[in-house]
């Protein structure tokens, strides 16, 4: 049907419009509430072709049909529109529009506009799996295989090199020798298996906006690292003085109080990798957000012990976001920075606002680890 | 190619017999039963099955396939004005809803036929169509989709500036006149030499002669005229490439064959809902289905709280001069019959009411119809009132319920169709062959930026600055787009556009 047609030309449209107003959508948030296993949906404004028309006065009034109280106080009649004939009458305002698109297709928005590396997985040489395909070609085989474009390709180039080949009458009959069979070949691919683990900070200090940037930025980075890793497993703990792992629902909604003591949930982190995901197998991305405050230097001075030792050398990266806010003192990350400046395996990053997401998400994932 | 199955078939037949009893007068009509994704497509198509490449038609479905998926809304009628009548049934409706759309579309079928207005209407419009989608697609093997479908676009921005009166006339000639000075233009014929002096004298006709010359020299304006179909003076004078020039007819083409449509919807509607209602009840429901029938009739005709519905008032209307003709409530007797009881109980035994609507039906269109037959009784009657929103509380509020105001505010919203009126003044404005036109302001502003990228449309297609004269906020003013920058300019008391015609 020709309307499939108009249908997907539609969809490119709107695709193109996702790509022009992506920062609008990135920091928004308005898809992730949309998602639906493989598919986001993004509610756009119908696109309108533009005429002359009148302005938005014409529903300021109308005429309507009711219950209107002659003599009275004047009753409420409802702002629908008025005349109804033609496009005349509908609303004027932005018509929303849903339209799905799939998580796929908006990383690869994503790498396009921040233009990312794509990740090179750690240890690819240590794990490799085996695959039967249908990719390879042989002069034998079951005539349910027979490729028969690439036997008539055999049998042309036999009539142009023995010189039988006329163009005017390009007859080519393919005989037992040209035949060509589709056979398995073996193919190697590495195994990937990544685990991304999000720790965040809900002391008292974190608010609401705090989490909501955490929360846009957790999206875009599973988003991207779901198009590298098939299969990505994420894990979440939260902590404030003592840590714990929670579903990702929890993740986001737990405002607790109290104390901060990042190092309770490095621990925990590290306890997990240790106990499920060995290094040797695993690409491991912990993220921790926090908005920088620390209850002792002593247990800075812990946090920073734990990953020079232990993150470091395990992880592909280690990522710190701190977020901004009223309460924090922000001083983890400069202590970070101190310490690890130089270092390639560690990123750091500040988030302001939500204006900042995008380049925190460059930051994280600019490095193409 | 009727695929109906053997029980609707039969159902047809009887329906189809019964609108003829009723003295309808239609073309033939073909009922295709289809299913909701093929409704929508149709749909989408404006009830053809082939048009032009255009995601127009494909946002189009999508909006109506999800919300049909979803349970929002669903589409039961659909019927196309062509020789034969093409209408749709969906799958798995009810065979009362089945009836009830049978019934319906014979109304829209004889007002198709009848109604003058549709009557230059190409009734071979699926071939033409079809035509128009080839020669897109050609154009587009041509030219690349993007070019093509960019300039489809244009038109499409384009598209309401035509002439909705002028459906009845033959298309619009640009006629030149010449540009001679003829003695006879400014000397009265004399009849006796010896008067000569005194019925021309020099003086005098060096007046006239004067005036001519200004006159002839305003003639040679171009055009000559306000035109008000600017498809028509695009195709004609504006610099395109010939597969430009067949798209924009296309456009054209396809948007004066819609205008009749929505020139009558609220009398179309009004007179196939009058037809389905006489004809389900007095011969075609049976006892099972008169509950189904009177729940789904009056959700068709439900008026929502200050909404105005084409349905509702058409077939009020309708039934309300039936019963005046009947009773022979028209006419200088009744005007100046001031004894509201004997009006109340007015009945001359004219019975000429089903002739009166017949003729409605046929010379009427939704301007004139409300204009003549809307009578002060019928407000009342039906509590009509004005609304306006309310600027304190931001809510729509009652404003009043006088006759002459809902007159005047419904022709308003009626008149042009609800489009505002556009001419071209000068195709060669300022001498340098830019574009202008004025805006009949009534009372309504244009939307600013809409008019912005229209007039930047509107520039492609000319390739010389375009210029608009309108009203913005109480003030004259005209907009110009000189290819580059979208300015906005003071203008002198003499530009002022004028008031209505």
């Amino acid at each position: 049907m020709s309307i499939r047609e108009d249908q997907n030309r539609f969809k490119n449209i709107v695709k193109g419009k996702v790509r022009e107003e992506f920062k609008r959508f990135v920091t928004q948030g308005e898809l992730i509430g949309k998602r639906e296993d493989e598919y986001v949906k993004i509610p756009i404004p119908k696109i309108d072709i533009p005429t002359f028309r009148f302005g938005p006065k014409q529903n300021e009034q109308g005429v309507g049909q009711g219950d209107g109280d002659n003599s009275g106080q004047p009753q409420q009649g409802q702002g629908q529109s008025g005349s109804g004939q033609g496009e005349a009458g509908e609303a004027p305002g932005e018509h929303l529009l849903e339209v799905e698109i799939s998580l796929e297709e908006l990383a690869e928005i994503l790498g396009e506009k921040l233009q990312l590396p794509n990740i090179q997985p750690r240890g690819t040489s240590q794990l490799v799996t085996e695959k039967n395909k249908y990719s390879g070609i042989a002069p034998v085989g079951p005539e349910g295989l027979r490729k028969f474009k690439q036997t008539y390709k055999k049998a042309l180039a036999r009539y142009i090199s023995s010189g039988t080949y006329n163009p005017d009458d390009p007859k080519i009959i393919p005989i037992r020798r040209d035949y060509q069979y589709r056979t398995v070949k073996k193919t190697q691919s590495p195994h990937t298996k990544a685990v991304v683990i999000y720790m965040m900070d809900v002391s008292g200090s974190m608010g609401e906006e705090q989490k909501e940037i955490v929360r846009l930025e957790s999206f875009w980075i599973n988003t991207w690292l779901t198009k590298h890793y098939k299969g990505l497993e994420t894990r979440f703990i939260i902590h404030d003085a003592a840590a714990k792992e929670v579903s990702e629902d929890v993740f986001f909604k737990t405002s607790e109080s109290g104390g901060t003591l990042i190092s309770s949930a490095y621990k925990l982190c590290q306890q997990m990798i240790l106990e499920d995901y060995p290094t040797s197998e695993w690409n491991i991305y912990p993220f921790h957000f926090s908005d920088g405050d620390n209850w002792s230097g002593e247990d800075t001075r812990l946090c920073l012990q734990l990953i020079k030792d232990f993150f470091l050398p395990n992880v592909n990266v280690f990522s710190y976001g701190q977020v901004e806010s009223k309460y924090g003192s922000g001083q983890f990350l400069k202590d970070l920075q101190k310490e690890f400046l130089e270092d390639e395996r560690i990123t750091l990053s500040q988030i302001e606002s939500r204006d900042k997401i995008l380049d925190s998400i460059k930051d994280f994932l600019g490095k193409g680890k | 190619m009727a695929n109906l199955t053997l029980e609707l078939e039969a159902e047809r037949k009887k329906i189809c017999q019964i609108a003829k009893d009723c003295n309808l007068d239609f073309f033939e009509t073909i009922f295709e039963l289809i299913n909701y994704d093929q409704i929508s497509q149709f749909a989408a198509y404006g009830g053809f099955p082939v048009r032009y490449p255009h995601w127009r038609f494909g946002m189009e479905y999508e909006q109506l396939s999800k919300s049909y998926e979803y349970g929002l809304s669903k589409i039961y009628e659909m019927v196309i004005n062509t020789d034969p009548c093409y209408a749709y049934l969906m799958e798995g409706n009810s065979m009362m809803d089945q009836k009830l759309v049978m019934a319906h579309v014979y109304g829209h079928c004889d007002f198709f036929k009848n109604n003058i207005w549709f009557s230059k209407t190409n009734r071979k419009m699926i071939d033409q169509m079809a035509n128009h989608a080839t020669r897109v697609r050609r154009y587009v093997d041509r030219y690349g989709q993007e070019t093509v479908e960019k300039f489809i676009d244009t038109c499409l921005s384009l598209e309401n500036l035509i002439d909705r009166y002028s459906v009845l006339n033959a298309p619009d000639k640009f006629k030149s006149t010449s540009t001679q000075l003829k003695e006879s233009d400014y000397i009265y014929n004399v009849e006796r030499q010896y008067m000569d002096k005194y019925i021309n004298p020099p003086d005098v006709v060096e007046e006239h002669k004067k005036i001519q010359i200004e006159k002839m020299q305003s003639k040679l304006k171009f055009p000559e005229e306000p035109v008000r179909d600017i498809l028509s003076f695009l195709i004609h004078f504006a610099p395109l490439d010939d597969w430009q020039q067949d798209v924009l007819t296309i456009i054209r083409d396809e948007a004066y064959y819609f205008a009749p449509q929505g020139m009558t919807k609220t009398m179309n509607e009004g007179w196939a809902s009058y037809w389905h209602s006489h004809m389900m009840t007095k011969r075609i429901l049976n006892d099972a289905e008169i509950i189904d029938f009177a729940d789904h009739h009056s959700g068709t005709t439900f008026m929502q709280m200050g909404g105005y519905n084409p349905y509702k008032v058409g077939i009020e209307l309708m039934r309300d001069i039936e019963d005046r003709w009947n009773k022979g409530k028209f006419g200088r007797e009744w005007n100046e019959c001031d004894d509201v009881r004997e009006k109340i109980h007015w009945d001359k035994r004219l019975n000429q009411g089903r002739d009166k609507i017949f003729e409605v039906r046929r010379i009427y269109n939704d301007v004139t119809f409300i204009d003549e037959f809307l009578t002060e009784e019928f407000c009342v009657k039906n509590k009509m009132f004005v609304y306006k929103l309310n600027k304190e509380t931001n809510k729509f509020e009652v404003d009043t319920t006088n006759f002459k105001a809902i007159k005047s505010q419904l022709l308003f919203q009626l008149a042009n169709f609800g489009q505002p009126i556009i001419k071209i003044e000068d195709a060669n404005f300022e001498n340098r062959g830019e574009l202008l036109l004025t805006h009949v302001h009534e009372g309504l502003d244009l939307q600013p930026n809409h008019m912005d990228q229209t007039m930047r449309n509107l520039f492609t297609v000319w390739k010389r600055p375009i210029n608009l004269v309108t009203i913005m906020e109480n003030e004259g003013c005209m907009f110009r787009f000189d290819g580059k920058n979208y300015t906005k300019h003071e203008i002198e008391t003499e530009k002022k556009p004028e008031n209505v015609d």
